[in-house]
């Protein structure tokens, strides 16, 4: 009895927590569409969100090009495939490494830290102050985090891209001696816009995800410090998982058609 | 006169446990009443009830006569914007200067500019008898008693009908509790608004109130003037006003001794 008690209170726990979700999210939405817009606040945001997060960004896609151009060189050596190096890191940077690990990074540093934001101002009271001054926090504090990494995360993504690619560049001239010109040009030849809009558009639902994780788990956050650190694991954990998720639907999706 | 705030009946429980159970409590128009109870009673919930913060499972709360329970946020606006609050720890927005905080509400509801804004910051802050050198700085940077006077600042600067108090002096030293005191006192004879203030602090009580509720367990169980306060042969309300370990209010759960029922005492 006591198994079957733990299996329903699992469910209907997470059964709650989804329907709490679902109604945070059209909130939001609404809080999104409906003035006033928090232009400045949206303004903050992209340059925490965005601006902030382009060193980690650009070195992760870096050094992941450049791992990337490796091991198909290798991959390709044992039948005597080597000059796809290019275009299968292009390929691989633009359609999936870029957008996700890109948002795995930013779902790292900006979903922790808006939901440590947002959780402190929960369990400091600031989150009622603000309704009792007449302000909705969800137009307030959620709307423009999710809108500013929803804006941001495609950018992000694209400088991933080319970095990405610059690092599989650099590795493949210099390491393995491949020609610089016939690199690029491979590269061109073989990229198409379709490679890189379907790795912009995952990358859009990727900043959606990490900034409404964030924030969710900040919104609900409670029992003082401990509950504000079980947001922000709970929130970069959501966020990555949901991440992954999303990319697989999304492939799924886009390149079946 | 007639009833500002008027709770009738109001229950509210979170799971098994009841933490309202039949709240009746009015306050007059120009009234400041000073909710009394020790930790764990019920008078932040019944705060945050009467703020909308929380919604009650059932009774009645009305704001000049308008019922409040079941409306949405935006249903209530009117009635939001005559309502200040001084929360407990100030709850002063961090990432904005103390100008902003206390402009906040001018500046994101009425659309006011900044060098008003600014005015109106200064002008706040000198009814609680702060400096303009304090606008542009950070909340981390203040004090606890500046915190709490910033809070205040922020209450009273939309010129409010009611303002609500949630243990106003909590954490203060004793000259700034009086400090604090005569400052909620002034504020509000100035603005002739109606208060609720929720504390444990008798000091508070004495300075500030009018009338007064004791709330044990949910219930309202006393209720009186100041004058009736003192000369209360009440079990509970002498307990807790002389600070006595031993008397029919339990202790953090535990029964110091043999207690009757807040119903059964009254």
């Amino acid at each position: 009895m006591t198994f079957l008690a733990t299996i329903g209170a699992f469910f209907l726990a997470f059964f709650a927590q989804s329907g709490r979700l679902a109604v945070f999210v059209g909130q939001t939405l609404a809080a999104m569409l409906r003035p006033p817009i928090y232009f400045r606040i949206i303004g903050q945001q992209i340059i925490r969100i965005g601006y902030f997060s382009l060193p980690v960004v650009a070195l992760t896609s870096f050094f992941t090009g450049g791992a990337l151009a490796i091991q198909i060189y290798y991959g390709g050596n044992q039948f005597n495939s080597e000059a796809i190096v290019s275009s299968i890191v292009a390929l691989g940077i633009t359609r999936e490494l870029g957008p996700v690990l890109g948002g795995l990074m930013v779902a790292g540093r900006v979903s922790a830290a808006i939901a440590a934001e947002i959780g402190t101002m929960r369990v400091t009271e600031q989150i009622d102050a603000l309704t009792t001054l007449s302000t909705n926090p969800h137009k307030y504090l959620v709307a423009p985090r999710v809108i500013a990494a929803t804006i941001c995360m495609p950018v992000l993504a694209l400088v991933a891209d080319i970095i990405g690619i610059f690092g599989g560049f650099v590795v493949g001239t210099q390491s393995f001696g491949f020609n610089a010109a016939i690199y690029v040009q491979r590269t061109i030849n073989f990229l198409g816009v379709d490679d890189v809009t379907s790795g912009l558009i995952k990358a859009a639902v990727f900043g959606f995800i990490i900034a409404m994780m964030g924030c969710y788990n900040g919104y609900y956050s409670k029992g003082g410090a401990q509950g504000v650190g079980r947001a922000t694991t709970n929130a970069v954990v959501s966020a990555s998982i949901l991440i992954l998720a999303a990319n697989y639907l999304m492939t799924s999706l886009l390149f079946s058609a | 006169m007639t009833a500002k705030i008027a709770l009738t009946n109001v229950h509210k429980s979170f799971g098994p446990k009841d933490v309202l159970r039949g709240i009746n409590l009015k306050v007059e128009t120009g009234q400041s009443l000073v909710v009394i109870g020790g930790s764990g009673s019920g008078k932040s919930v019944m705060l945050k009830s009467i703020l909308g913060l929380l919604t009650p499972d059932s009774g009645s709360i009305k704001i000049d006569s308008c019922e409040t329970v079941g409306l949405a946020r935006h249903g209530r606006a009117d009635i939001d914007h005559q309502i200040g609050m001084l929360f407990q720890n100030g709850a002063l927005f961090d990432s904005l200067p103390v100008w902003k905080n206390v402009a906040f509400r001018a500046i994101q509801n009425d659309g006011m500019n900044e060098a008003d804004a600014r005015d109106l910051a200064v002008d706040a802050l000198k009814r609680v008898e702060l400096g303009a050198e304090l606008l542009d700085l950070s909340p981390a940077a203040l004090s606890g008693g500046m915190h709490k006077r910033v809070g205040l600042a922020r209450a009273i600067a939309s010129k409010p009908e009611i303002i609500f108090f949630d243990e106003p002096t909590t954490g203060l030293d004793p000259i700034m509790t009086d400090v604090i005191n005569h400052l909620i006192r002034n504020c509000v004879q100035e603005l002739g608004a109606t208060t609720v203030t929720i504390t444990h602090d008798m000091t508070s009580v004495r300075a500030i109130s009018d009338k007064t509720a004791l709330l044990y367990k949910g219930e309202i169980i006393w209720q009186g003037t100041t004058d009736e306060l003192e000369g209360s042969d009440d079990p509970f309300l002498n307990q807790f006003i002389n600070g006595l370990a031993h008397g029919p209010i339990e202790v953090e759960g535990q029964k110091l001794a043999s207690a009757p029922s807040p119903a059964e005492a009254v």
